[in-house]
């Protein structure tokens, strides 16, 4: 059964550098790692010592408050350092990889004919867990919750996203099994939402709600499609899972071994081989794209939602995408005159960019201005298809009042809903982050 | 260019972080960032940012701004020649009012831009652009004989207790450029109204009557302009709130570039021409009603402030509605009001000031009702859901 999402305000940024539909295989990086810090809130605690001997699935730390949930090893090798912040935080957990990937062995099972709790453990000692995100506040889900509903949204709006249908055209027989093992884990549906014109096979898949969804840029967010299928209420639990992972889910299943298959799409006008690439997950950067000195920023994910990283550092552990842009970090003279340098995109009608609607662009890293007051108003809700008062939450955020918070929806939000919000205010704020605090007072007066 | 920026940066060596001077570091940036659109670039969050800031917003509206005022400079001077007979050219009337207006204009924005300057250093934060705006506003809604040393005081009263007593840009409740008219109007009467002031000398010379439409409405008197010389401004008033069409110009400018929200200029316009209405009908009604009621509702919509308040000065986001539904309320009524007190406050005869403050005090207020029905329904949605469950069970 299909159903129809529509999303009317939004904004599809049409940028320079998108990737070749063409799958290469990537060299295999020398170490990969897993960064505590891609699993918000989430406080680790090492099982292994540096020096250990891994195998693919080894459990390599687990969460100090939620000891089921483990986090494993996505290659075989040495655990070559765990590389430690402020405070001694756990920042990096770095593998030396064997040249070529042993197993450790789960055992296959078929999930569909299985106990729930025997499903549900299985992912867990897997290290599939990880892959598993609760809403509300986008934190890595507790398995001693049940879900209302999982939500999967293998629909890419955002600016040079990969294609999901793409990525999982060869690894469907996973993504099925992956997707009978998420229906355990909750009495509710499992939701898809997939690209109202991409290619039937996804649509073929069984045992899902399946949405068809069209419209601009969030709509390919998770969170935009929940607000629409079945919003979050107070009290509400419900997980979200990326396509791709719920194929990894199936291979547990289908093999027994937990095979980290990351593809990642190299995207962005500075990138000089713009392909996907297939690696594992936590794999270094520089595998994948040429060398490029300090006026390139590399970001791990796309140019809304990434995290910057350093040429000699690792892919982040959700990222399906590296994108290289050119830093802005130059002057421009009378760059507030109204009308000029129209090469800039402007969703506001200052800049003449939108006479040029096919025209790709090729956005900088500069600011655009500098932070202020919020003055300018109805700017937000163009880009936030959501029934939410964005700047009335955001000052809500600010403020800390947990009450008018939670009247005016923050259940409903992650800080990658609100990335366009960002995108457009004309006051630079850091809106992100302000959801991103916001919820997190959330956790800790709420829970 | 490249030239110029290397003897800004040497300028603000001393301003530096750790530095002697970098208190005063914001009065320098204020510069810095008036000629270069600075390098910083994106830390957190999103890598890559739309091309609008608010200097781009607020220039904007300056831009639109600029018709209306070039040609208030011009009418500054037509009406006064008119009135004292003889030839004159075009460039004798825009001489006349710009030598009157362009110095109100300095004073304003040396006072206002000082006082935020200090503002900005004592408080440690960047120049807001907010009063390009303002400053460029109090000087276009006063009388053009306006003493200077009054413009002054009311732009300092605007700026701190209109403003940064409310804790600067963006949380002021009033508009800044009708609070300094206010406190004019309250505070110097004689200069601010009756029919001495709307044209340039009318109070020193005696063959210059400086009597608006709406005062000789008022009075009980017929209009004695054409409908057309209201439309496009050929009228007495302040300095550069008369042309319709030159304001109209610049609304046009505001709703391309949606800087200016249509919502509140459309319904404010539509309020103003529904309370006109209802004036109107009163004869049909029974009530025989006096010249203001009588006068056609379409009249209402050109004469006076009404037009220029409302696309300039209602449409002040930080001080109007925020929300959707609340803009289209809070533009209807000020509309509707700014008529209602044309013509019931025969003490003041424009009433489109009043009308725009009031409606800045109840805008949060309207906010308010519009945000409460998002929050109903989302509590009527969890209880719906509870009650689902409670059935299932």
């Amino acid at each position: 059964m299909s159903k129809g999402i529509r999303i009317k305000r939004g904004l599809s940024l049409r940028l320079e550098g998108e990737a070749e539909k063409e799958l290469v295989k990537a060299p295999r990086s020398k170490t990969y790692a897993i960064k505590p810090p891609d699993f918000h809130a989430l406080v680790p605690k090492m099982v292994l010592k540096e020096g250990a001997k891994v195998l693919a699935g080894d459990e390599l730390f687990f969460s100090k408050y939620t000891d089921e949930l483990r986090f494993t090893s996505p290659v075989s090798g040495v655990l070559k350092q765990i590389k430690r912040g402020e405070k001694r935080k756990i920042m990096e957990v770095i593998i030396e990889a064997d040249p070529e990937d042993t197993y450790k062995d789960f055992g296959k099972m078929d999930a569909a004919s299985s106990d729930a709790e025997a499903v549900k453990q299985r992912i867990l000692e897997s290290g599939c867990g990880a892959f598993i995100n609760q809403r509300p506040y986008d934190i890595v889900a507790d398995p001693k919750d049940t879900p209302k509903a999982i939500f999967i949204s293998a629909v890419s709006t955002a600016p040079l996203a990969p294609d999901w249908g793409f990525i999982l055209k060869d690894r469907l027989a996973a993504f099925q099994e992956g997707i009978n093992a998420l229906k355990k884990l909750t009495p509710g549906k499992v939701h898809l939402g997939v690209d109202a014109s991409s290619a039937q096979y996804l649509k073929d898949i069984e045992g899902v709600e399946l949405h068809n969804v069209k419209g601009p840029h969030p709509a390919g967010n998770v969170g935009v499609q929940i607000h629409e299928i079945d919003p979050i209420n107070q009290g509400d639990r419900v997980w979200t899972v990326k396509p791709e992972d719920v194929s990894i889910i199936g291979n547990v299943f289908l093999t027994g071994n937990y095979i980290a298959d990351r593809t990642v799409a190299v995207t962005g006008s500075e990138a000089a081989n713009r392909k996907y690439f297939s690696t594992k997950i936590g794999a270094e950067v520089s595998a994948l794209i040429q060398k490029v000195d300090e006026d390139v920023r590399i970001i791990s994910g796309n140019v809304l939602t990434g995290l910057k990283i350093a040429y000699n550092q690792h892919i982040s552990f959700f990222s399906n995408e590296v994108t290289l842009i050119p830093e802005g970090n130059k002057y421009r003279a009378f760059g507030w005159l109204p009308f000029t340098y129209n090469n800039i995109h402007s969703n506001s009608k200052t800049s003449l960019s939108w006479l040029f609607p096919n025209r790709k662009f090729k956005p900088t890293t500069n600011l655009n201005g500098e932070e202020r007051a919020l003055v300018v108003t109805g700017e937000m809700e163009e880009v936030l298809p959501m029934d939410i008062y964005p700047m009335q939450l955001i000052k809500a955020c600010m403020a800390g009042d947990i009450e008018k918070m939670e009247n005016l929806g923050i259940y409903e939000v992650a800080p990658e809903d609100f990335a366009l919000v960002e995108y457009v205010n004309t006051s630079k704020i850091e809106i992100q982050d302000v959801i991103r605090l916001g919820l997190d007072l959330m956790i800790t007066e709420v829970g | 260019m490249e030239w110029i920026r290397q003897k800004l940066d040497k300028i603000k060596e001393p301003f530096a972080p750790g530095k002697k001077y970098e208190k005063y570091a914001p009065a320098v940036n204020a510069i810095d960032t008036f000629l270069f659109t600075p390098n910083h670039t994106t830390q957190k969050g999103a890598h890559i940012r739309d091309a609008v800031d608010l200097k781009r917003t607020m220039i904007t509206v300056v831009l639109a701004l600029i018709p209306a005022l070039i040609f208030g400079m011009w009418n500054a001077g037509h009406q006064h020649f008119t009135q004292l007979g003889g030839d004159f050219t075009f460039w004798d009337a825009f001489a006349h009012g710009a030598l009157k207006i362009v110095p109100m204009i300095v004073v304003s924005y040396a006072v206002g831009l000082g006082i935020e300057f200090a503002f900005a250093i004592f408080r440690g934060h960047e120049v807001n652009e907010g009063y390009l705006v303002t400053g460029l506003l109090i000087p276009m809604i006063m009388p053009v004989d306006f003493p200077l040393w009054m413009l002054a005081l009311s732009v300092v009263f605007a700026v701190l207790v209109g403003k940064e007593a409310f804790g600067g840009t963006g949380m002021n409740i009033l508009n800044p450029a009708l609070t300094a008219r206010a406190f004019a109007f309250f505070a110097y009467p004689t200069y601010m109204s009756g029919n001495q002031v709307w044209v340039s000398e009318a109070s020193t010379v005696d063959a210059i009557s400086g009597e608006t439409i709406l005062g000789s409405l008022a009075a009980g008197e017929n209009a004695s302009y054409s409908m057309m010389d209201m439309f496009y401004g050929f009228i007495p008033g302040s300095v550069a709130e008369t042309s319709t069409l030159f304001i109209l110009l610049g609304a046009l400018l505001l709703i391309l570039t949606k800087v200016g929200s249509w919502r509140i200029i459309l319904s404010a316009f539509i309020g103003a021409a529904v309370m006109g209405l209802i004036f109107n009908a009163l004869p049909s009604m029974g009530v025989a009603g006096n010249e203001l009621t009588n006068f056609p509702w379409y009249g209402h919509l050109i004469i006076g402030g009404l037009a220029f308040g409302i696309v300039f000065m209602a449409t002040d986001p930080v001080s109007a509605a925020q929300t959707m539904k609340g803009k289209w309320i809070y533009g209807f009524l000020i509309g509707f009001l700014s008529v209602m007190i044309r013509v019931f406050n025969p003490a003041y005869p424009e009433g489109v000031m009043l009308g725009i403050l009031l409606m800045n005090v109840f805008a949060p207020t309207i906010d308010h009702y519009v945000i409460q029905s998002n929050i109903k329904r989302r509590k009527k949605r969890i209880e719906s859901a509870k009650t689902q469950v409670k059935t299932a069970v």
